[in-house]
């Protein structure tokens, strides 16, 4: 199943699973209440199977993990950040088609 | 792969109305969802003029359940998106960024997207302030003072849900008077978070150099006065346009970019049928959207029904 490559960020191991994390992470920001989040949720878990042992992909929902959407300015969802080093390297704000996240994906493999 | 009965694009109330009936029809209908999956419903919070809703029902949950019913029957639907159409031949052909498809009938159903104000900031500081969709983004804006740019039914009704977020809405419109039906206006009148700019021009959405919305540049449209306004969001309700770019010069549009139908759906091209806000700048509504869907689904059967033998599969 692809939703088993996708694995869940929270304020608590964002820290260690992405900052610090060796290769380039995705992160989704997402939560229940919006609709063109849940669209995009097909997306990133194909992306996370598609990727798998190459890129991290998971999401983080920003009702139960307030503190690292606002220490990343996130204002609109959906979001997608892609890390590196423990740095923004690009992001997708909005609903985008699967081929745009595989560009910016591949730009940093 | 072979020649389809019906290829639907677009995944609205429209086009899932048209997979619905095509499928039911038999004719194994395709459909393309389109980048914004689902259409505009999916941006809205609950839907109390859907009849048989009595108690209403969430915009993405009633989306979701088209899409699960219209599956039932046996409509095959794509996540992708069309980039591009021919309509000159035939069969027609539908192409996505990784597939050809042909088809003997062409249902369009790609509505209408958000409009925005057209000015350079707004694209920079989308997802950043800049929000075109009051139920994903107002959630960010927790105690802050926002605005709403627009006169109409959907400019009242973002305004009166951010006021559960926001400290206070400013509700900025161009012209004295507002577009909204009565019954909304009222309703956000009556609402003490939210003041009233009206005459007034949103010149310029500013961030000071800090990468998000930071104040709004406002003119009153009588006097020529500007003044900044701080804000930490800007909310673009000033209607939509058709996303009709797929078929220029290919189908009549009018002057406002919607396509022209004639008898029903039916377009300029023979077998070529749409549906939907990409057709209708008048009604708009979910319930036209699916009664005009279901529209194109039995027109396209008709024409295959009358398509010569030697030309069917």
């Amino acid at each position: 199943m692809a939703a088993d490559n996708v694995q869940t960020f929270t304020d608590g191991n964002f820290e260690t699973t992405v900052l610090k994390a060796g290769g380039p992470v995705l992160v989704d920001f997402w939560a229940e209440w919006c609709g063109p989040c849940k669209r995009l949720g097909p997306t990133i878990d194909s992306l996370a199977s598609d990727y798998a042992g190459k890129v991290t992909i998971g999401k983080l929902n920003v009702d139960d993990n307030p503190g690292t959407a606002m220490k990343f300015q996130i204002r609109g969802i959906p979001a997608v950040l892609l890390f590196k080093d423990g740095q923004v390297v690009e992001s997708v704000i909005g609903l985008a088609p699967k081929e745009d996240f595989k560009k910016v994906i591949d730009k940093h493999l | 792969m072979s020649t389809r009965n019906v290829i639907i694009i677009g995944s609205g109330p429209a086009g899932l109305t048209a997979a619905l009936y095509t499928a039911r029809a038999n004719l194994q209908p395709l459909l393309i969802e389109g980048l914004e999956a689902g259409g505009q419903l999916m941006m809205t919070t609950l839907v109390e003029n859907w009849p048989g809703r009595k108690d209403g029902v969430m915009g993405p949950d009633l989306m979701m359940e088209m899409r699960e019913q219209a599956l039932k029957f046996g409509a095959e639907i794509v996540q992708n998106y069309v980039t591009s159409v021919d309509l000159c031949t035939t069969p027609f052909v539908v192409k996505t960024a990784d597939h050809e498809y042909t088809a003997k009938t062409v249902i369009i159903a790609t509505g209408a997207s958000a409009r925005l104000l057209g000015l350079p900031s707004e694209r920079t500081l989308m997802g950043h302030g800049v929000s075109t969709c009051a139920t994903c983004d107002g959630f960010f804006f927790r105690g802050h003072e926002i605005a709403v740019v627009g006169g109409g039914d959907s400019a009242m009704e973002e305004a009166m849900y951010l006021t559960r977020f926001a400290s206070k809405v400013t509700l900025v419109h161009r012209r004295e008077t507002l577009r909204a039906s009565k019954i909304m206006q009222d309703k956000a009148r009556a609402n003490p978070k939210i003041v009233w700019r009206l005459n007034t021009e949103l010149d310029e959405i500013i961030d000071h150099g800090k990468g998000e919305v930071t104040a709004m540049k406002l003119r009153d449209a009588k006097t020529g006065v500007v003044e900044e306004v701080p804000v930490s969001g800007v909310f673009v309700a000033i209607g939509h346009t058709p996303n009709t770019s797929l078929f220029k010069g290919q189908l009549e549009l009018d002057a406002n970019g919607y396509i022209i139908t004639h008898d029903g759906s039916k377009t300029r091209v023979p077998g070529v049928f749409a549906c939907g806000d990409v057709q209708d700048h008048i009604y708009r509504q979910a319930i036209t959207a699916a009664g005009s869907g279901c529209m194109a689904a039995l027109d396209a059967e008709h024409y295959l029904d009358g398509i010569p033998e030697h030309l069917q599969s």
